[in-house]
């Protein structure tokens, strides 16, 4: 299980290379990381989320496809079921929070205190 | 199939970005979708052809409509377009910028910088995924439909009117 990887054997499969898998993956993460920093409006901070779990998913793809086993599928599609949950109470509460103070405005949402 | 990657990669990344960065919230959902099914593309040239059909099916079909529903519930007209113009001023992309580059710059150094591994040209196929997931990962499965079930009385709960 050593990994038997030179330059001559990558050209040879032609395939991609896995950090350039892990590059576009953490691309996705660092945009979905600056949406959630950009966006004050609390739909927009979800959707950046969703950016981000994708990029999750495609470094564990890539962990798949490096060493061609199923594993890696699995995780995602736990990634997908915890997505799915997560937007359903996000919205859930996204909602019950516009019904309640008639704004998605994260900076007026601040009864907290935090 | 390293072309397929590479272009739907760069689709997936441009439409990220508009999506996170889009004033009209159905444009950028519009836009994530776009995304969502280039990087359903990007799993299918890396040899995962079920979790692309997933990705599809259940990412951009099930949640996305979701997101869409609550966004026409909500009824975000013009004047929300131009709130949410305020909300973004040109000083507020400064720090945002400089932490997520500074945050992809570092770990593409760390990634690029490796030596470079080749992936396995052969795609593994849906029956391999089942096996696994039925077998290997079976205390996983019965988790997330725990999970599910606590999202739905949750997601029931939240949203009911009170």
């Amino acid at each position: 299980m050593t990994p038997q990887v030179t330059s001559a054997a990558m050209s040879a499969t032609a395939a991609v290379p896995t950090g350039h898998v892990l590059a576009v993956a953490a691309i996705l993460i660092a945009i979905g990381t600056f949406g959630v920093l950009l966006r004050r409006n609390l739909i927009f901070m979800l959707m950046a989320l969703e950016v981000a779990l994708n990029g999750a998913a495609l470094a564990f793809i890539g962990a798949a496809a490096r060493w061609g086993t199923a594993d890696g599928q699995v995780f995602v599609l736990f990634i997908m079921v915890m997505a799915a949950a997560e937007v359903a109470v996000g919205l859930a509460l996204i909602l019950q929070i516009y019904r309640r103070t008639s704004t998605l405005d994260a900076d007026i949402l601040d009864t907290l205190q935090g | 199939m390293t072309v397929l990657f590479y272009a739907s990669a760069a689709v997936a990344t441009v439409g990220s970005l508009l999506a996170v960065t889009r004033t009209k919230a159905l444009h950028a959902l519009i836009y994530l979708i776009l995304a969502l099914f280039a990087v359903a593309l990007c799993f299918l040239s890396l040899g995962a052809p079920f979790v692309a059909a997933l990705e599809v099916i259940v990412y951009a079909g099930a949640i996305m409509v979701l997101i869409l529903f609550v966004i026409m519930m909500l009824n975000l007209g013009p004047e929300s377009w131009a709130r949410e113009r305020r909300l973004l001023p040109r000083h507020a992309w400064l720090v945002p910028t400089i932490m997520a580059g500074a945050l992809v710059g570092l770990t593409l150094v760390a990634i690029l910088g490796a030596p470079q591994q080749a992936t396995q040209a052969a795609s593994v196929g849906p029956k391999a995924v089942g096996v696994a997931l039925f077998s290997t990962y079976l205390i996983g499965v019965e988790l997330a439909s725990v999970l599910l079930l606590v999202g739905l009385v949750g997601a029931y709960y939240l949203g009911a009117k009170k």
